[in-house]
């Protein structure tokens, strides 16, 4: 494993990082949400394809190369940065990696590039309840004779509002709780049956609830095997939370510049507050957090590029600190610029807005403590 | 022909093998003993005969300081030789052939300040663990404010003359010499510092062990009364002492992130987490029974391996050429952290059986446990305080003004 870049990883990094700086600042969010959008940009994501950044996980063949996850995780981090909605996640991330991890050869061979080009977005539809719980999927998929007939309702689906594809979670046998028993299905998102709510969440990303009333869906729309579906869910959540814990990592990193630029420049009683000694041991703790969360995310990235057994491990790791020093550094960004902190003019509160969000999506630090635990052994 | 440097490392690991194979005692390739551990100088003891070997053996090829030059006694290798060395010493599970101040922090700062005689003078012994340092920095009124130091310096013609007291000397009762820091102009703070060495049995030098609370005394009060030493002992400028005191303490702070404070290698302690397993229990799924203390443990022990990537991570950096800025505070201040946390957790989670200080009726590895707990409260202290190191972060690392 190594932390360092390759020379084509660090032209990406610098190509998303650009991308994120002049194409959709953080102004770009508020526009968004002023204008109504919910975090709906078919302008930004036209961009975004045609940087190729859907695919970056993606070969031009079958085999061939590509930037990784190590790749993808510098797009996801650059967009941290300034909080910019993007199906990058969604689709680049997630929807890849199950069809690259669970797809058939013909599956790939339709859908991969599709993701590619950025013509097809995806969105997973998974949880049922308020909280992160893989294995509590109740969703029923009820074998029909021609295919299967899925039952059900997902809340708080990310991009469902606007994604062309869904990934369906449900059950084909035994009941929530047991891992045995979930199937993996694609969905068009405007087949019959499929209601999707609109939501207007706290970070102006948006989302959406998905009702599923008897849709029908043929076999071929399975992902991996019938009854088998954890073992594909498993390390596509993985990934998941590693491209979430990036973006993280980048969204806490700019909310942390912010602070320290105001802590420079802010005057109090004379002094820059930046000068005030309780402050600044707040901002090096902060520093050194954000340096330890680094290494777990760059770590992670690597190990599933390299095939390594421990990924799980270093996907709750990442997470678990991602979670705490988003929370750590959006809460400080607030208070360390006072009054200008609390007002919606300033940037801080969409930081830590959006860090909510960030914290839920794909196992809470709560949650990957407790899968940390459990993997140690104890 | 290119020069294929591959080809000769494989040369060198091929030869490296070789003579760890025949010149590493069995017994030097089993975990370490706290015991047995070999600091070097004049009055090393070597409990175990094959630990005197290894450092013969480690010293002559210069292999206890791999990268210094050779003509200091070093071993001369380049960075990607020494790379081999380790993983092959790693490989047989080699003990490190001597611990020791010299190597850690005076050398490399005599290697950069020193003059050449004095390099060939002192550097060999220090590869040989034949002098054992130890560091007069701290005085009882200069800790945190280290420049604040008074213990004076008077220029005699033909020596200096020195008066004055250090405090939390490290072993300041068993070294031979000692690199220290002395004031030789009263009139200005940092510039009238200077940087001189001395044997410490030099007569007017006394050592005297402090007690501490974990009944150890690692630590003595060094006490100079017209001590007379030889003006070539002097290293660098007069007065220039600061600059050669601040590098130390770099090299003393990447010392102690880079080997942590203590870990359990071969000391029979276990993780919190196992301890508390024994002695508070499990549900039927295996996880603790105590959620509050698990989550906890778990917290430490995310913090432990992100700190333990972050030093990977700056080394491949480091090798790499990227600036790394003033990553040793950073890596001090963390591991002060990690090592007082894993301590407080190991007492709760022994419960009664981590309260024991001496005799019958606790289990041993419980008792080090208690001890080292009570030790580690040193850690946020030693090398500079996490204050301190908080305040270089802030200052030099995020560039916060000074408060006017």
């Amino acid at each position: 494993m190594t932390f360092l870049l390759t020379e084509d990883q660090e032209m990406l990094r610098d190509t998303a990082m650009a991308f994120a700086r002049d194409e959709m600042p953080v102004t770009r969010l508020r526009q968004l949400r002023d204008s109504g959008a919910n975090g709906v940009d078919a302008e930004t994501r036209q961009k975004l394809a045609e940087l190729g950044f859907f695919g970056v996980i993606i070969p031009d063949e079958p085999g061939g190369e590509h930037f990784g996850l190590v790749g993808l995780g510098q797009v996801l981090e650059a967009q941290g940065r300034t909080l910019a909605p993007t199906p990058v996640l969604q689709t680049a991330l997630i929807a890849a990696s199950a069809l690259q991890l669970g797809g058939s050869a013909e599956q790939q061979a339709e859908w991969l590039p599709k993701i590619a080009g950025g013509e097809t977005s995806f969105a997973l539809a998974l949880d049922e309840t308020a909280h992160f719980n893989p294995l509590g999927v109740a969703t029923e998929a009820e074998s029909n004779g021609q295919g299967y007939t899925l039952n059900g309702m997902k809340r708080f689906v990310p991009d469902a509002h606007h994604a062309e594809m869904l990934i369906v979670v449900a059950r084909t046998f035994g009941e929530a709780g047991d891992r045995h028993g979930l199937t993996l299905f694609m969905v068009p998102a405007d087949a019959k049956g499929v209601s999707v709510q609109a939501l207007n969440s706290v970070d102006s990303h948006g989302a959406a609830h998905v009702v599923l009333e008897d849709v029908m869906v043929p076999g071929t729309a399975i992902i991996g095997a019938v009854d088998k579906g954890a073992d594909v869910l498993e390390p596509v959540l993985d990934r998941a939370a590693i491209g979430q814990a990036a973006e993280m990592l980048g969204s806490a990193d700019a909310a942390f510049e912010m602070t320290l630029e105001y802590l420079n420049n802010r005057k109090q009683f004379g002094q820059l507050i930046g000068s005030f000694q309780s402050l600044q041991h707040r901002a090096a703790k902060m520093f050194t957090e954000l340096e330890l969360t680094r290494s777990c995310v760059a770590a992670a990235l690597a190990a599933v590029d390299d095939g390594k057994s421990n990924v799980a491990e270093l996907a709750s790791l990442a997470k678990a600190r991602a979670g705490e020093l988003i929370h750590l550094v959006s809460n400080e960004c607030v208070q360390m610029h006072g009054g200008i902190g609390m007002t919606d003019d300033a940037d801080p509160g969409l930081y830590m807005k959006r860090a909510r969000v960030q914290e839920a999506l794909y196992g809470s630090a709560s949650w990957h403590r407790d899968r940390y635990a459990r993997l140690a052994g104890y | 022909m290119a020069y294929d440097e591959s080809v000769d490392l494989e040369q060198f690991r091929a030869e490296t093998r070789e003579w760890l194979e025949e010149n590493c005692p069995p017994s030097m390739r089993t975990p370490m003993k706290d015991d047995e551990i070999v600091w070097g100088g004049k009055r090393e003891k070597f409990k175990n005969p094959e630990a005197k070997l290894w450092l013969e053996r480690m010293g002559e090829k210069g292999w206890t300081s791999p990268e210094w030059p050779a003509k200091y006694g070093g071993g001369g290798l380049t960075r990607a030789q020494n790379r081999v060395l380790q993983e092959e010493l790693r490989r047989i599970k080699a003990r490190p052939a001597l611990f020791s101040f010299g190597l850690w922090m005076f050398g490399p700062a005599l290697l950069e300040f020193g003059n050449e005689e004095q390099k060939l003078r002192f550097i060999p012994d220090i590869v040989k663990g034949k002098t054992r340092w130890c560091q007069g920095y701290s005085e009882p009124g200069a800790g945190s404010d280290l420049a604040d130091l008074q213990t004076r310096c008077e220029d005699k013609g033909d020596h200096y003359l020195i008066n004055g007291q250090k405090v939390w000397t490290s072993y300041a009762d068993k070294a031979d010499w000692i690199f220290c820091l002395v004031r030789t102009d009263t009139s200005v703070k940092h510039e009238g510092i200077s940087f001189i060495l001395f044997d410490m049995e030099s007569p007017g030098v006394e050592a005297r062990p402090i007690q501490l609370i974990s009944g150890e005394s690692p630590f003595c009060e060094t006490f100079f009364s017209d001590v007379k030493v030889p003006k070539d002992q002097l290293v660098g400028d007069v007065n220039g002492g600061w600059q050669i005191a601040k590098r130390l303490l770099q090299f003393e702070r990447s010392s102690i992130s880079a080997g942590g404070f203590g870990g359990t290698g071969g000391s029979g302690i276990l993780g919190p987490e196992e301890y508390a397993k024994m002695h508070i229990g499990t549900d039927n799924e295996g996880r603790l029974i105590d959620g509050d203390l698990r989550g906890r443990i778990t917290d430490h022990k995310m913090y432990a391996k992100a700190f333990n990537l972050t030093v990977q991570r700056q080394a491949e950096q480091a090798k790499a050429g990227q600036q790394v800025g003033h990553t040793a505070s950073i890596l001090k201040y963390g591991a002060a952290k990690m090592n007082q946390d894993r301590h407080e957790l190991l007492v709760e989670a022994l419960g009664t059986e981590g309260l024991g200080w001496e005799g019958e009726g606790f289990d041993p590895s419980a008792k080090k446990v208690t001890r080292q707990w009570l030790r580690s409260k040193g850690n946020s202290i030693e090398g500079g305080t996490s204050e301190i190191n908080l305040n270089v972060i802030s200052k030099r690392v995020l560039g916060l003004k000074d408060h006017k």
